[in-house]
């Protein structure tokens, strides 16, 4: 777990510095330059923050249903736990990505939220966590709220597919790949990365996902000793 | 008994005690009515899109079937008749039985807002393509029922029902409402049958997809 916490402050402050720090120019000379977008200029730099917190979301979320699933085939209480606490945690890092993405967008598209089909993605994700949490909190029986949580991130997670695959073909996007926008409302901004800033992006992906792990290792210890600790009074 | 025999039980049993009371189909029928009015209020003489039309149909059966399919598994928890269901009838048979009522009951919710929607927006609301309609109405009613059902399930054994059942649902029903909008808004465009191909298979496998996992997950939430 050393190597989880430290591996994930060190890779977050370096992506952080390098991130920020590194000047963008429209011709890159050396390794120490990005190469300048002419639609995203700076803003460009939010994909080393946006794109690894929206990563972890998805991460947060399949563990979450994992252990959900562990739950209902063991129903060991331990597993309840830890899928509560990477669902708290997917619902922190959610919010995160769609803040991030809202303030991209309006410096962007021109306004906070648009409609693109990845927008409307983490929106029904936000709702499904709140679904999600407002059904724990009317469910008394430790057991059943288990069971009854854990069956019901599963049928979310079925329709998580209809998201990634369905959604872009039904309405345009803005998101870079997007199949194109006919009526004109906002560019879809190509862009592909240089070397140097995969480099970062792909620390940044492995420094969120460490974070998450520690994160979630800190909540389900805390979560087992607050356990323990009702157990014990009643 | 065979499974089929015992599905086929358990649909008449909950016909049968439905058409006693109409507790379920009176509700909703008003339900429709006092929906469709407050529409025509909002919308007073402007003339609307078959974008909006399109999009309001599935509003009013949306909140209709929320406010009515969950009915389906609480009743059997306030009458108490839970424990004996369990014990005639195998959860798939239950589960089963349970998913035609509520796709009759969707169906039925359909119709009615159709025959509504064609009295009061004679102009507007005229289906062009009818192949496409009705083909997107069954459909959609079945995988509607689907995620209905399943999460009925879930809200039965819960404290809050009734304002837990829209929470649970919509998350879960956002991308059949999206398809089957666009859909109907096709066939009220008077677009041809081959346009709306895409939308049937978003439904088909919405409705199977939904089924299969409502169907492996049931005994969970069935079994206390």
């Amino acid at each position: 777990m050393k190597f989880v916490k430290y591996g994930s402050i060190l890779l977050i402050t370096f992506v952080a510095v390098v991130g920020v720090a590194v000047p963008m120019s429209a011709t890159p000379q050396s390794w120490l330059e990005f190469p300048l977008n002419p639609m995203l200029q700076q803003k460009a730099r939010n994909i080393f923050f946006h794109v690894p917190v929206a990563w972890t979301t998805v991460v947060a979320f399949l563990v979450g249903t994992y252990y959900g699933y562990r739950y209902l085939k063991t129903k060991n209480i331990d597993y309840d736990i830890r899928s509560v606490s990477a669902a708290g945690l997917g619902l922190l890092f959610c919010t995160l990505a769609t803040v991030t993405g809202a303030i991209w967008a309006k410096f962007d598209w021109g306004s906070f939220w648009n409609w693109d089909p990845r927008q409307t993605s983490i929106f029904v994700l936000l709702l499904i966590y709140g679904a999600y949490f407002a059904l724990r909190s009317a469910v008394e029986t430790e057991e059943k709220r288990g069971t009854l949580s854990a069956v019901y991130s599963i049928i979310a997670g079925i329709t998580v597919p209809f998201f990634i695959f369905v959604m872009p073909r039904l309405m345009a996007g803005l998101h870079p790949g997007s199949k194109g926008d006919p009526d004109g409302a906002g560019p879809v901004v190509q862009f592909t990365m240089s070397g140097n800033m995969f480099v970062v992006f792909f620390l940044a992906l492995i420094g969120f996902t460490l974070l998450f792990i520690w994160l979630l290792s800190l909540r389900v210890r805390t979560a087992r000793l607050e356990y323990a600790q009702s157990i014990h009074r009643s | 008994m065979s499974s089929l025999r015992s599905t086929v039980a358990v649909i008449r049993k909950d016909v049968q005690s439905e058409l006693r009371t109409r507790y379920a189909l009176n509700a909703l029928l008003m339900f429709v009515v006092t929906a469709v009015a407050t529409i025509l209020f909002a919308l007073r003489s402007d003339q609307p899109t078959s974008t909006v039309l399109a999009g309001m149909y599935w509003v009013v059966v949306f909140f209709t079937a929320m406010s009515s399919l969950s009915r389906i598994f609480v009743s059997e928890e306030e009458r108490g008749t839970t424990m004996t269901l369990q014990l005639v009838a195998s959860p798939a048979v239950v589960y089963f039985g349970k998913l035609v009522f509520n796709t009759l009951l969707t169906l039925s919710m359909t119709v009615a807002v159709t025959i509504l929607y064609t009295l009061v927006f004679s102009t507007f609301f005229v289906i062009q393509t009818v192949s496409i309609f009705v083909i997107t109405v069954l459909l959609g009613s079945l995988g509607f029922a689907s995620a209905a059902t399943i999460i009925a399930a879930i809200v039965a054994k819960a404290n809050t029902r009734g304002t837990l059942y829209p929470v649970l649902s919509f998350p879960i029903l956002i991308v059949l409402l999206i398809t089957v909008m666009n859909a109907t808004a096709k066939a009220l465009d008077g677009e041809a049958l081959s346009a709306a191909l895409g939308d049937f298979q978003v439904l088909t496998g919405y409705f199977l997809a939904m089924t299969a996992g409502s169907y492996l997950l049931f005994d969970y939430v069935w079994k206390d």
